[in-house]
């Protein structure tokens, strides 16, 4: 059956990442590994978002309200209890419990697809402008300065139960891919259980699902709430990469490069969106060092090129391809099958005349 | 009829457009096990009735009883969860999933995996769909996409069924299925099935309600109905 051939492909996959993880210290500069950790933070980002938008429905442009709010939890926290395990399970709770509330408002009050895109975003963009103005003594939590548009800084990662073993960056890169992979498998499980699939049907057709007696506020906010979370988880990431988190996460420019991940990826794909971050990233982070061209004015180009010409995305694109040459293998071999008996029944025809 | 029989009821049932009274002041009800048509010519409020049953409309006035109990009000999903399932005009299917997964969706909300997934392929050869079963619904062709749509009614095993024109854009052949298919469903549920083909309602009902600007014009058999003078002018006049 299909699914089988489906959960061969994640295998392959997560096989390849692990490869990836255990290769990439040996061939990469010290330097590229520590901002690898930073890049799939922003990869557990747009995964969140394939999730959302690519098998919910849900186009939630401010999808990093939730990455930021993860952030800022957990360098709080982390900040607080003086360890990082308690704060990344903090990152994921405060993502997904505002998450939560948001969305019970959203779902529950039937708001329309373009409004809440427009309602995350402005969500987005009201962090951002709170955070910034958070620059004075006062605006403390426990012992952590939240610092304006400083932002404040993200202690590192810590052995699990002892906080006083501070980990390489090689180790949290090995954290972080392992927690990418590990949230990539569990999404593409959660695509082929019942919840997830009443969730892809919701995307196909609200009213059908609900005529079939399914509560699709109910999915929709679930969905809502797990991207959220993975959201959060992302933001960790993100933030200890850059031991530091600034408002900036809040800002419209990171609400739009996540939408354009998810669009050059390929929408109802999870690898696809994954992997455009990293591709994505790479191509703005070497033109940085240049001067000719503007990396956002590349960025805006690329999405036209993709919006114009890929509508689909990167992934879906190929696997569409792939199968259309395997349907034309089938229907030649198909052709070649049946001429072969024409001609062998026509040898008999023949043979029945003389 | 005898109350005790009546599994649906509608009481001054009203749903405005702003000035267009879509449907108005209706009384009806319906009996268990029974095959009601409903006729009227295009605009005459049948949809706009069924979507007040099922949730789809909160109705303007009115009350909606089934079972005895006021569902007025209640959510799509709810009327569903009460096992009441409905084929809408204008074909409400899952078009990126295939014929498969439509139907599995639909039988997987009321068993278990593994009983969901023989109920699925029972629906399926019950349906003649097995060819494209395998198919995104949204590619095929306007025919199978109803049956799609039957499909996933029946397998959720409802023990009321609306359906809204299920004949419609079909050939002879399917039409004659889809009549066949109906008062199969008729033996274990109740049905009230919205169509214009004459031919196809006299195959399947002995009574029949005639809409007509929002409201219910006469209640009879068919030769009753297509005997009446009035009824001609407001409907069988209209095709003639
Ligand atoms: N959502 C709506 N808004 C405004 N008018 C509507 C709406 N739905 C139906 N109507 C009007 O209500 C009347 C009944 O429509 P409908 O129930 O579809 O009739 P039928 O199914 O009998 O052909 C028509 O005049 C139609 O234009
Ligand atoms: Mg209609």
């Amino acid at each position: 059956m299909r699914l089988s051939r489906d959960f061969r492909g994640t295998l392959v996959i997560a096989v390849c990442g692990l490869a990836f993880t255990l290769f990439a210290p040996e061939v990469l500069e010290f330097f590229t590994i520590i901002t690898l950790s930073q890049v799939i933070g922003l990869a557990i980002l747009a995964l969140s978002l394939a999730l959302v938008w690519g098998f919910g429905g849900i186009l939630c442009f401010g999808q990093t309200a939730f990455f930021g709010l993860g952030a800022y939890a957990y360098a709080v926290t982390a900040t607080n209890i003086g360890g990082s395990t308690g704060a990344i399970l903090m990152a994921i709770l405060v993502a997904a419990a505002f998450a939560a509330i948001l969305g019970y408002f959203i779902f529950y009050g039937r708001v329309s697809d373009v409004y809440l895109a427009i309602i995350t975003l402005t969500v987005a963009l009201i962090l951002y402008s709170l955070t910034r103005r958070t620059s004075g003594p006062e605006y403390k939590i426990g012992n952590a300065l939240l610092g304006g548009f400083n932002g404040t800084a993200a202690p590192p990662l810590n052995l699990p139960g002892d906080a006083g073993t501070v980990l390489f960056p090689e180790d949290t890169f090995y954290v972080a891919m392992i927690a990418l992979i590990l949230a990539y498998v569990f999404c593409c499980w959660l695509v082929r259980t019942h919840f997830g699939r009443v969730c892809i049907a919701i995307r196909e057709n609200e009213t059908r699902a609900e005529l079939l007696a399914y509560d699709i506020r109910l999915y929709k906010l679930g969905i809502f709430i797990i991207g959220a979370a993975l959201a959060g988880l992302g933001g960790v990431f993100f933030c200890v990469g850059v031991s530091r988190v600034t408002p900036d996460v809040f800002s419209l420019s990171q609400a739009a490069v996540a939408i354009i991940w998810v669009i050059v990826g390929g929408r109802g794909t999870l690898i696809g969106p994954i992997l455009a971050t990293f591709a994505l990233h790479y191509l703005t982070a070497s033109l940085g060092s240049q001067a000719l061209l503007n990396a956002n004015l590349v960025l805006g180009t690329v999405l036209i090129v993709f919006v114009l010409l890929v509508p689909k995305g990167v992934v879906p694109s190929i696997i569409d391809l792939a199968d259309i040459r395997r349907q034309r293998r089938v229907a030649r071999s198909r052709e070649r099958r049946l001429r072969l008996r024409r001609t062998r029944n026509g040898n008999e025809t023949a043979g029945v005349g003389k | 009829m005898n109350r005790a029989e009546i599994v649906l009821e509608t009481r001054n049932l009203s749903m405005h457009f702003g000035g267009v009274r879509a449907v108005d002041r209706v009384d009806f009800s319906l009996s268990e096990n029974e095959l009601r048509c409903l006729i009227g010519p295009n605009g005459a409020g049948k949809s706009t009735f069924f979507k007040c049953l099922t949730g789809q409309l909160r109705p303007t006035a009115g009350d909606v009883l089934i079972r005895d109990v006021d569902v007025t009000g209640r959510e799509p999903h709810e009327i569903g969860a009460l096992g009441v399932g409905i084929k809408t005009q204008v074909p409400n299917v899952f078009e990126g999933l295939t014929t498969e997964e439509n139907i599995w969706i639909s039988a997987r909300r009321w068993h278990r995996s593994s009983r969901a997934r023989t109920l699925t392929t029972e629906t399926i050869e019950r349906l003649q769909l097995g060819d494209v079963r395998s198919e995104p619904v949204g590619r095929l062709a306007h025919g199978q996409r109803q049956w799609v749509e039957l499909g996933m009614v029946v397998a959720a095993e409802p023990w009321l069924v609306l359906l809204d024109e299920p004949a419609a854009g079909m050939t002879h052949e399917e039409t004659v299925r889809t009549a066949e298919l109906i008062r199969e469903i008729n033996r274990t549920a109740t049905l009230i099935v919205v169509e214009h083909d004459m031919q196809f309602i006299r195959m399947i009902s002995r009574r029949v309600t005639l809409f007509h600007e929002g409201g219910i014009l006469m209640e009879d058999t068919m030769e009753a109905i297509s005997a009446d003078a009035r009824a001609r002018q407001v409907y069988l006049g209209h095709r003639a």
